[in-house]
């Protein structure tokens, strides 16, 4: 009898839609491809083997991940896992930070990494092309970096510069009058020595970075977890001196990785664990051990690596300075810079020791600005006497205590943990160079391209430091 | 493999001219439906085999090495015919034209031959540049750069040139007086605020740039910065509003942004 199938009435005409209809799902979730629904979904957990587990995926985790694969010697050789606590990234240095990239430092191996971190910029299009991907458009301002130095820290500047000349980055030393004749909105007054960098400086949207390590690293193969590390299983040995001392060396075997708001955690086997974690690095470094013991030996020393509070405001002043205005770093450690075609800057200014805000969260002061940033910024542009300020936020530095410089490199008794971390306020701009020295570090054994062995873990129990004077 | 080409071009229109170097922003020469059908199958090959992937990416790179390999840096012919000989050969390689001081325009033709009598007179400066339609990029500016006593710069339509490369022209600040930009799509207001150690530019052509996000604003801006300078392309007015929208000028409260 010809009915046409649609009418409820037959006993299993449409029983058998329904069958065909929940055989084709079943045939569909075993083929791969899909997600079983026979087995337990685990997808959102890590793998259970990893060969490199990087500890925070901001953007030197993100960098070291894209080197390790970048320079292994056969494709799909490395397996790497990232494990980042917060996918929103609302919390970490990388996203707030103020974007800027300049070669004015005085030690040459933070002027050889910003040089190579400007080179990798300019041809982000090319290390970080993905097929079928939109090119990224770093919005970079090439308008450079102006420091200025009084009497007292004139000397040092020259000698910064003629080292920076050295290492091939374009800066340019300006006395009063060639300041007032360049930019005639600043107020020379306290200033003996300004520096400007011509080429290879300026600002960057750090946001976009990110995004584009991201993509590329994914479609290289890099695996992404969202989870916090709660714990490190190694195994240690101990070994003799040539002096017959004996010392206990570490190795991590399991990383164990909780998932978000559960207690569910995957114990990830690995062989090399990276230490990105930027601002909480000292917690990670503490779940492995590092610094237990009696203070003043090595496996006392601790890794002094903290989170800093910073502030950056937004401001509108109508009559301000111009479009070229550089990134002004004035002597009093006051900086600024422009936002955009409408007239809005954004700036701050670094607290002194006893100022230093409570880390324990992202809140704004605005009193900071009005007593401690404005008088300064309106003594050097006097157009900023009436500005208005729009917005703020801030965020954390991963300061490093001991001498402001980051930690690169393995730590001597754990013996497979790197770090990349501690970079205190200049991580961003360093990011892809420190990420290649790392990747070297853990496929080769040495530095080859630029050689970061003043920034190794020891210089911490041997008491070597190494000051990097123009921090902002 | 015809495919994998016809895409790359669609899908990366910035780098991927056609054979012979043309570049225009999506010059489209199949039917848009012929296309987007090409792309969905290319995608969802590239998307299920690391073969047809490995196979676009290889061919990616090899575009950018072509360009790469078109902006080497000529330190050869500069020791052995002086820097305005070697850069007046990197210009005409690259299909620009060349004027050096009281001589007439070097041009090559439409196969790209160009007359080699000028190497008999390369201690001559060379005085204006025409490099339209050229694939210079950040790397190509080291030749450019060399000549110290160049007048004007024209870089329209060049498809490579950006805001890192307008950092770069410093160097020229003492004689070059007249520089066009016009039709560059990835030079945006940030590389134009490096054009103010220019000094002795006269004539700025800011025409036509796409990727400028205010194009009113920023001939105003510009005109700000560089006061003896007369900047052209951009009709300041066509961004505003008339009547009683438009913002009082007041300068002794600070305007809200």
């Amino acid at each position: 009898m010809a009915h046409t199938g649609r009418t409820v009435g037959r006993l299993g005409e449409g029983d058998w839609d329904g069958k065909v209809s929940e055989i084709k799902k079943k045939i569909k979730s075993i083929l791969p491809g899909r997600s079983c629904d026979l087995l337990q979904d685990t997808s959102h957990l890590p793998p259970e083997h990893s060969d490199v587990v990087i500890v925070g995926g901001g953007v030197l985790g993100l960098s070291v991940a894209y080197w390790l694969k970048k320079l292994e010697s056969r494709r799909g050789a490395i397996r790497v896992l990232v494990v980042e606590r917060d996918h929103t990234y609302s919390q970490a240095s990388t996203g707030l930070s103020v974007g800027g990239i300049c070669q004015q430092f005085s030690l040459p191996e933070n002027i050889q990494l910003s040089l190579f971190s400007a080179s990798f910029l300019r041809n982000v299009n090319e290390y970080l092309a993905v097929v079928d991907a939109p090119p990224l458009d770093l919005r970079f301002n090439p308008s450079g970096y102006l420091l200025l130095a009084s009497e007292k820290d004139a000397a040092a500047m020259e000698s910064d510069v003629k080292v920076q000349r050295q290492e091939g980055a374009k800066v340019s030393l300006m006395s009063p009058d060639q300041l007032r004749n360049k930019f005639p909105w600043i107020n020379t007054e306290g200033v003996a020595l300004a520096s400007y960098g011509m080429e290879d400086e300026g600002w960057f949207d750090p946001w976009c970075l990110l995004q584009g390590l991201r993509r590329k690293v994914q479609s290289l193969g890099v695996l992404f977890c969202q989870g916090e590390v709660t714990r490190f299983v190694s195994s240690s040995q101990r070994m003799l001196t040539t002096d017959d001392k004996a010392v206990v060396l570490k190795r991590i075997h399991e990383v164990h990785v909780k998932m978000d708001r559960s207690l569910e955690y995957q114990p990830v086997e690995c062989a090399i664990v990276i230490n990105a974690a930027g601002a909480w690095s000292a917690q990670i470094a503490a779940l492995a051990g590092i610094g237990e013991g009696p203070p003043g030996t090595l496996q006392g020393t601790k890794l002094p690596v903290e989170p800093r509070k910073r502030y950056v405001y937004v401001w509108h002043c109508p009559q301000g300075p111009g479009l070229e205005t550089p990134l002004v770093a004035d002597t009093s450690g006051a900086y600024f810079r422009r936002e955009g075609l409408g007239s809005n800057y954004l700036g701050g200014r670094s607290p002194t020791e006893q100022e230093e805000p409570d880390p324990a969260n992202l809140e704004v002061d605005h009193d900071f600005f009005q007593d401690k940033v404005w008088p300064h910024l309106a003594l050097r542009v006097p157009a900023f006497e009436t500005l208005k300020v729009q917005s703020a936020w801030a965020g954390y530095y991963d300061y490093n205590t001991f001498d402001q410089n980051g930690v690169v490199g393995p730590h001597p008794l754990v013996v497979n943990m790197y770090f990349a971390t501690g970079f205190s306020g200049h991580g961003l701009q360093q990011a892809p160079g420190v990420g290649r020295a790392v990747a070297e570090m853990v496929l080769k054994g040495r530095f080859q391209t630029i050689d970061l062995s003043p920034f190794l873990f020891t210089r911490f129990y041997l008491g070597e430091k190494i000051q990097e004077n123009n921090i902002i | 493999m015809a495919a994998p080409w016809a895409s790359l071009r669609l899908v990366a229109p910035v780098w991927n001219g056609r054979i012979r170097g043309i570049h225009r922003l999506g010059g489209a020469v199949a039917p848009e439906g012929n296309q987007k059908k090409k792309r969905t199958i290319l995608q969802f090959l590239t998307n299920y085999f690391y073969d047809v992937e490995a196979l676009r990416d290889y061919l990616l790179q090899r575009e950018m090495y072509k360009v790469h390999e078109k902006n080497r840096s000529y330190t050869w012919l500069e020791k052995q015919h002086g820097p305005y000989g070697a850069g007046a050969f990197f210009i005409l390689k690259q299909g620009g034209a060349v004027k050096f001081r009281d001589k007439e325009w070097i041009r090559p033709d439409k196969y790209g031959h160009f007359s080699q009598e000028f190497w008999n007179f390369c201690e001559v400066p060379v005085e204006a540049v025409d490099a339209s339609d050229c694939d210079i990029n950040y790397e190509g500016l080291d030749n450019l750069l060399r000549l110290k006593e160049l007048q004007s710069l024209s870089l329209q339509r060049c498809s490579h040139v950006d805001d890192w490369c307008l950092s770069r022209l410093y160097p020229l600040a003492d004689s070059l007086q007249e520089l066009s930009l016009a039709g560059c799509p990835r030079v945006s207001e940030r590389g134009l605020a490096c054009l103010h150690h220019l000094q002795n530019l006269r004539r700025l052509d800011i025409s036509d740039l796409p990727a400028v996000s205010n194009p009113g604003l920023t001939q105003i801006l510009v005109e700000e910065m560089l006061p003896n300078c007369e900047v052209v392309g951009v009709d300041w007015a066509e961004g505003l509003k008339s009547g009683p929208e438009e913002q009082p000028q007041d300068t002794a409260s600070p305007v809200p942004a």
